[in-house]
């Protein structure tokens, strides 16, 4: 159940992303990492409380000390205002327009997907392949966050597992342990 | 603290610490203002880290947690006046808006300026369409406070190392951390082709110092907060102020004016976390805000001067990478540089040739540092989509297999590279944000082109199968990375000391000519920018500044560091 997006609309996602990192190429791709996942917790991050902009530190568990990414931060009011107009858009509320109107990611993404075409899901990949190159500036926004979903901490939403660190041999986070002065100096 | 404070600092990086260390050590009260948040120190207890630093690139590189953010404190940028009023909005050049400033985001190479850095224009004389001037005090008289800044916020590094340093009256606190994989691999190569490699100046515990761990090597230095204080700076000497009980840490807390009366600076009016505006009264008004937001806070304050905000330095990066398939290079592992080398700090023949030939009188290029890539988020990023995308992941090119020298190119001090007001972009409380109007002159791109063909030919040394060259900011002849906003984070100049008030914004202490007790505490004042990171020497200033108006003496070396075992003496100097 997608936290922000409607099922079709993340339905399309899913798709679009597993075309930006495919699932049968020699590693995992976006589907197996949950990538659509990441960037519909980012377009829904205030439906959470703290929102799920910053998760907290200062271990996550995997390598030592305590399970803390998931205590996400909470917000200033000004850390709310900037998130909430880079994700929601100014709308035409005064406080977010002091340098004119923002469009946010939400829209962005309404619109970007709607333009993929309700169809999306079941074209072929060449033909979805095709639309995502029609699309420059939507395509660079979700190369982005497919990077970010795919090879960031878990507690964002994707990297299932750690799955996208482990097939290209990183570690991630990996305080408290770090690594030993050989494994720094030594081939 | 109710009422006055002997002194308001504003702004908690390196600069403004310092000064709060200093002073309260004296026995000042102080209240530092800071308009970011404090994720550094517990508040119940300020020895310790607040548990908010982790190793994470998309909090950290991704979502701008160390601040500023650009969509509520964005900047304006244009290369020169002639391309209108701006030509880019939102983050410019940004240090960090957050308790501990700058020192927050850094990866802590720590070098000391050289003798001739302070005397650049009666050593190598003038430069055509800069103001390459003296600085108004010289080596012998900072390096005091150099040993002082060094003990305190704990340097790592080895005396005599690097053959082209100035003297130094005593050994670094503790020696080298572990070197890098690849820094061994590029220094090998460095000293093969001549050059003068050596280990790093790091501010970063190479063992247990002053009730802080040992740096545990996780890699996420540069642009990460520490999540073990194993930085020192500023950490230290914001811990140091605190435990005196005369220091109050305001977070949250943008100074919006220096209130005045004459000559004199009555104290401060600010916006806090909640919008509402207050005044507070001090003695002593301190600006640390770094060399973009002091000049912005200072012509906030209606101080009219024509230096203010000029000769606007940021280090033109010169950026060479070399691409070596058979090697795992694991720039993950370790501080994000352990060596650098200063040759092109240094004038030699074929220097004095290239600048010739470029119709210059003489340049200087500047440090060079040895690093890789490392993060998995920014390798994906310059890797392809679609059905490659694996694979080439896998390959890790970006991630494994490529090394870099980043040379911080020394930028002369031009009138027309400024920071001032824009006429129309605003932050989130509706006050005027700063623009920069910055371009490099012929004398970096002379230097940057020269020395990064040497920079060339030391990767196709150590194996490089081929070597690209860009640069921050972009320039033409470079073609990759050509955005034309620079990246250094290291801003300089914009409140230059001197002994003229005509000239110099603030005198030899760093105090603003036009009153009393305002003085500057950050890389404003530098009246040059050397090669060298600025982080060291503001430091040292800022101490310097602060024992002068305590009526205090810098430190002296302690116990076993008393001794002048790493004391390379005035007559030991190679410059």
């Amino acid at each position: 159940m997608p936290v922000w997006l409607s099922e079709q609309e993340y339905a399309t996602l899913r798709a679009a992303c597993g075309q930006m990192m495919p699932s049968d190429t020699g590693g995992p791709g976006a589907d197996e990492a949950d990538v659509a996942d990441y960037i519909d917790t980012l377009l829904g991050a205030f439906t959470f409380e703290p929102p799920r902009i910053w998760a907290g530190g200062p271990t996550s568990g995997r390598h030592g000390g305590a399970a803390g990414f998931g205590d996400f931060v909470s917000l200033s009011r000004l850390d709310e205002l900037a998130w909430r107009m880079r994700i929601e858009g100014s709308l035409g509320v005064a406080e977010r327009e002091f340098n004119g109107p923002v469009i946010g990611l939400q829209q962005r993404y309404r619109d970007g997907l709607a333009a993929l075409g309700s169809d999306f899901v079941d074209v072929g990949r060449p033909e979805q392949r095709r639309r995502l190159r029609a699309d420059d500036e939507f395509r660079e926004l979700l190369w982005e966050h497919c990077c970010e979903g795919m090879y960031g901490a878990p507690e964002y939403g994707g990297n299932r597992n750690g799955i996208g660190w482990s097939y290209i041999g990183v570690e991630g986070d990996v305080q408290p342990r770090g690594f030993s002065d050989a494994e720094v100096s030594e081939p | 603290m109710s009422g006055a404070a002997d002194a308001i600092v504003i702004g908690s990086g390196p600069g403004g610490a310092t000064v709060a260390e200093v002073l309260t050590r004296a026995g000042w009260s102080v209240v530092i203002m800071e308009k970011g948040r404090n994720h550094l120190l517990d508040p119940e207890d300020p020895t310790r880290p607040a548990g908010d630093y982790s190793n994470d690139e998309i909090k950290f590189i991704s979502r701008h947690f160390l601040g500023p953010d650009p969509l509520v404190e964005p900047r304006a940028f244009r290369r020169n006046a002639g391309e209108g009023e701006h030509t880019h909005v939102g983050e410019v050049n940004s240090i960090p808006t957050t308790v501990g400033g700058g020192g927050t985001h850094a990866d802590g190479k720590v070098p000391r300026f050289r003798e001739e850095d302070f005397r650049l224009h009666s050593l190598l004389g003038p430069q055509p369409d800069a103001h390459v001037e003296d600085w108004p005090l010289d080596y012998a008289e900072l390096e005091p406070f150099y040993a002082e800044v060094e003990r305190a916020i704990g340097v790592a590094g080895r005396a005599g190392a690097n053959p082209f340093a100035a003297w130094r009256s005593g050994p670094y606190p503790m020696p080298p951390g572990a070197p890098m994989y690849g820094a061994v691999l590029s220094s090998a190569a460095a000293e093969k082709v001549g050059l003068h490699p050596y280990e790093a100046p790091t501010a970063a515990n190479s063992i247990a110092y002053d009730g802080r761990p040992a740096c545990n090597n996780c890699g996420f230095c540069a642009f990460f907060g520490c999540p073990i204080h194993a930085k020192g700076d500023p950490v230290a000497l914001l811990t140091k102020a605190m435990a005196t009980g005369r220091a109050q840490l305001m977070s949250e807390t943008f100074v919006s004016r220096i209130l005045t009366d004459g000559r004199r600076a009555t104290g401060v009016e600010y916006v806090d976390a909640d919008g509402a505006t207050h005044s507070k009264d001090a003695g002593l008004v301190v600006v640390a805000g770094g060399a973009i937001e002091t000049p912005r806070l200072l012509l906030l304050s209606g101080v009219d001067h024509p230096a203010l905000g000029r000769h606007l330095m940021v280090h033109f990066q010169t950026i060479v990478v070399g691409h070596f398939p058979a090697l795992g290079l694991h720039p993950q592992k370790g501080r994000s540089v352990t060596h650098v080398h200063d040759d092109a700090m240094v004038q030699d023949d074929a220097a004095r040739g290239a600048a010739a030939e470029a119709g210059l009188p003489w340049f200087r290029g500047g440090l060079v540092e040895h690093s890789g890539g490392g993060l998995p988020i920014m390798s994906a990023r310059h890797s392809p989509w679609g059905r490659a995308h694996a694979q080439a992941m896998i390959d890790g090119d970006l991630r494994d297999h490529m090394w870099a020298f980043i040379m911080q190119g020394e930028d002369l001090p031009y009138a027309t590279n400024t920071v001032d007001l824009s006429p129309s972009i605003r932050d989130a409380r509706g006050y005027p944000v700063a623009r920069v109007t910055y371009e490099p002159g012929a004398h970096e791109l002379a230097a940057s082109k020269h020395h990064g063909k040497i920079l060339q030919s030391v990767l196709e040394e150590m194996g490089a199968e081929y070597v690209i060259h860009t640069s921050s900011p972009g320039v033409s002849y470079h073609g990759i990375g050509a955005t034309p906003v620079p990246e250094s984070r290291h801003v300089i100049g914009t409140a230059r000391m001197g002994d003229n008030p005509d000239t110099a914004v603030c005198d030899r202490w760093g105090r603003v000519h036009a009153f009393d007790n305002v003085i500057v505490a950050d890389s404003s004042v530098f009246v040059t920018a050397s090669g060298y990171g600025p982080t060291l020497t503001l430091v040292a200033l800022a101490a310097r500044a602060a024992h002068h108006l305590a009526g205090t003496k810098p430190t002296g070396p302690v116990g076993d560091e008393a001794d002048d075992a790493g004391a390379t003496g005035p007559s030991a100097s190679t410059t």
